[in-house]
């Protein structure tokens, strides 16, 4: 079953085309990565999923359903959460309250319950909680439950950026480069969540990712994109020996 | 160094943080009911702390919990006080009435406000909420039929169910009451999730967004529910001076709110009540050092010392001297406010010898509020 579907995709900033008619279709239980040169357009695929961009042409299918034209805050509602290159968490809170932001899309308390916290928003509170500290635990983020994210390691910040997409209960779970920064052991550590994500979680993810060695253990399929187009669709392999893909990255 | 065993999850959403805690409160609150009969001369005073504490809390909303830095909140709270005294006096409103009313109008303002405000981040909501100060002030002063314009406008001591609040005791419980309702409505939003999606648009609002937080909702409610507080803190506002007109709510009262709450320090309501207090008792301890500073300095050092003090201290734009000296400084040496210094002084003693200079070191950052997309 396709879950999610680009169609043409095409987006325009000023004169440059960063994205240039790009199609693919990720199958549920799948793990779909997208690989490239700096600048192919990677991170602008991810922000249009997004909604932060509006694509110029062409357009999104999720579970067959149009997605191109939703508000912004509307992608995380439908099953799809997001990490970010560049970690963007909320770094004058807990790892707990990073998490418990994660549960927004299942907020059920109206404002003003909320405002006399009425026991029913209490009784949500508690099933938010529990959600999160399931999270936590598959994790393994429970040294760090109520420390501020300012204080913690580069390292720790990807996991915990991790668990708070987990804690949305995505369908789809977009990882923008989830190794940039990480050591060669964290690195690995990645690839075992992301394994676990899919197999024992049953998340479909969709990765940009520059790290080969993550790639080709983790992806089932990949795709390269270079100057905003797909040059290669395959298995890792297969794409590593395209020879548009290996002139894209040496040159020639 | 006290632990918190926890073996619930029903801890971490109470409101105090243990039994111990909650015990202080409960003294604290104690001590507030028995403070009319220890000090009954600065009773009018300390109600007006209570005023500025719920000023203090509304802006702590909007500039401390959701990032978004408002110089135009003295323009709300005239709303809140105008409307409840055309409510009671002009309409012939019951009380409760009059406030709920003035209140849910000042919310309704507080959006219309908030509108433009989805648009726009940083210093340029603040100049668009100067600016509606400064329109709303030009209102007071030309809507005669409502406002009294230039001449003003008497207020009538509060009558209540009945009751007359018209003394200094009961104006004070009055005021107590309201800050306590304030300070309890707004610890359980933020316990909830409204409080961590306006946290979440502080700090980031892309990653707030991608996690399916309506930014336009949010800052909406954000903004209308600080006007809301300030509404109700204009309604008793406009008792205690028992005189409106137009120039009171001026910038200079809408920088000193934003200096309450940097003052205070951002983003915790402790903060709000430490600033309230710092603005609203700076002037007294002034014109207080101002009587006796002179004389103390005579006997110390002589009468030409005395009486160079009582010049200076005799200098007309003294207090915003100090007002301002006192933001710059807290800026540079304290960006977490009272409230974090106060933080750091509890930590020092519960390490005691074991105290690092730089345990707070990291934590000694700006908010992220202008930083987007």
């Amino acid at each position: 079953m396709t879950l999610l579907a680009a169609e043409n995709l095409a987006i325009n900033f000023g004169g440059i085309r960063a994205v240039d008619g790009v199609s693919f279709a990720v199958e549920a239980g799948q793990v779909f990565t997208i690989i490239g040169p700096n600048g192919a357009g990677k991170t602008t695929i991810f922000n249009l999923m997004s909604r932060i961009y509006d694509p110029s042409q062409g357009r999104l299918l999720f579970e067959g359903e149009d997605i191109t034209g939703i508000a912004p805050h509307q992608i995380a509602r439908r099953g799809i959460a997001r990490t970010f290159q560049n970690i963007e968490l909320f770094e004058h809170a807990t790892v707990l309250h990073n998490l418990l932001l994660g549960r927004h899309v299942h907020r059920k308390s109206r404002f003003v319950e909320e405002l006399l916290f009425l026991p029913h928003v209490r009784a949500l509170e508690l099933a938010h909680r529990e959600a999160a500290e399931k999270v936590i635990d598959f994790l393994d983020l429970m040294p760090y439950r109520d420390s501020f994210v300012v204080n913690l390691p580069y390292g720790v910040r990807k996991v915990v950026e991790l668990g708070r997409a987990l804690c949305t209960e995505p369908k789809l779970l977009l990882l923008d480069e989830p190794s940039s920064g990480l050591s060669v052991e964290e690195t690995e550590g990645m690839a075992f969540w992301i394994e676990d994500i899919r197999t024992l979680l049953g998340i479909t993810v969709l990765m940009v990712e520059h790290d080969m060695s993550l790639v080709s253990a983790v992806s089932d399929r990949v795709l390269a994109l270079n100057y905003g187009r797909a040059i290669a669709l395959g298995t890792a392999r297969e794409v590593q020996d395209h020879p548009e893909v290996v002139k894209a990255y040496l040159g020639g | 160094m006290r632990f918190v065993f926890k073996t619930s999850y029903l801890q971490d959403l109470g409101l105090f943080r243990d039994g111990i805690q909650r015990n202080w409160y409960v003294v604290l609150l104690i001590g507030l009911l028995i403070l009319p009969r220890l000090v009954p001369e600065y009773l009018v005073d300390v109600s007006l702390v209570f005023i500025y504490g719920l000023c203090g809390l509304s802006l702590m909303v909007l500039a401390g919990y959701t990032g978004l830095v408002s110089l135009g909140h003295a323009a709300f709270l005239g709303i809140g006080a105008y409307a409840h005294v055309y409510f009671t006096q002009d309409a012939g409103l019951p009380w409760m009435v009059a406030l709920i009313l003035a209140t849910i109008l000042t919310a309704g303002v507080g959006v219309l406000v908030g509108l433009p405000a989805l648009r726009m981040t940083g210093l340029y909501l603040t100049i668009a909420t100067l600016a509606f100060a400064v329109i709303i002030q030009e209102v007071f002063t030309r809507w005669d039929a409502v406002t009294g314009g230039l001449k003003g406008k008497a207020v009538n001591k509060p009558l209540i169910f009945g009751v007359s609040f018209a003394g200094d005791v009961p104006f004070y419980f009055l005021c107590l009451a309201f800050l306590v309702i304030g300070l309890w409505l707004t610890a359980n939003l933020l316990r909830a999730p409204t409080g961590r999606a306006w946290v979440a648009i502080r700090d980031s609002e892309i990653a707030a967004q991608s996690m399916g937080v309506s930014l336009p909702m949010y800052k909406t409610m954000a903004f209308a529910y600080s006007a809301a507080l300030m509404g109700a803190a204009g309604a008793l506002f406009a008792h205690k001076i028992g005189f409106l007109a137009p120039d009171i709510f001026s910038v200079l009262l809408s920088i000193q709110f934003l200096l309450m709450v940097v003052v205070g320090g951002l983003g915790s309501l402790h903060g709000a009540v430490f600033g309230a207090i710092f603005v609203a008792m700076l002037p007294v301890a002034i014109s207080q050092a101002r009587d006796a500073l002179p004389a103390l300095v005579g006997q110390i050092a002589g009468s030409t010392a005395s009486l160079l003090v009582d010049r200076f201290v005799k200098q007309p734009g003294l207090e915003p001297g100090i007002f301002g000296l006192i933001l710059v400084l807290f800026i540079l040496f304290e960006p977490l406010g009272i409230y974090g210094r106060w933080t750091k002084i509890k930590l020092y003693f519960s390490l005691f010898p074991l105290y690092k200079q730089a345990t707070f070191r990291r934590q000694k950052t700006y908010m992220r509020s202008e930083r987007l997309r």
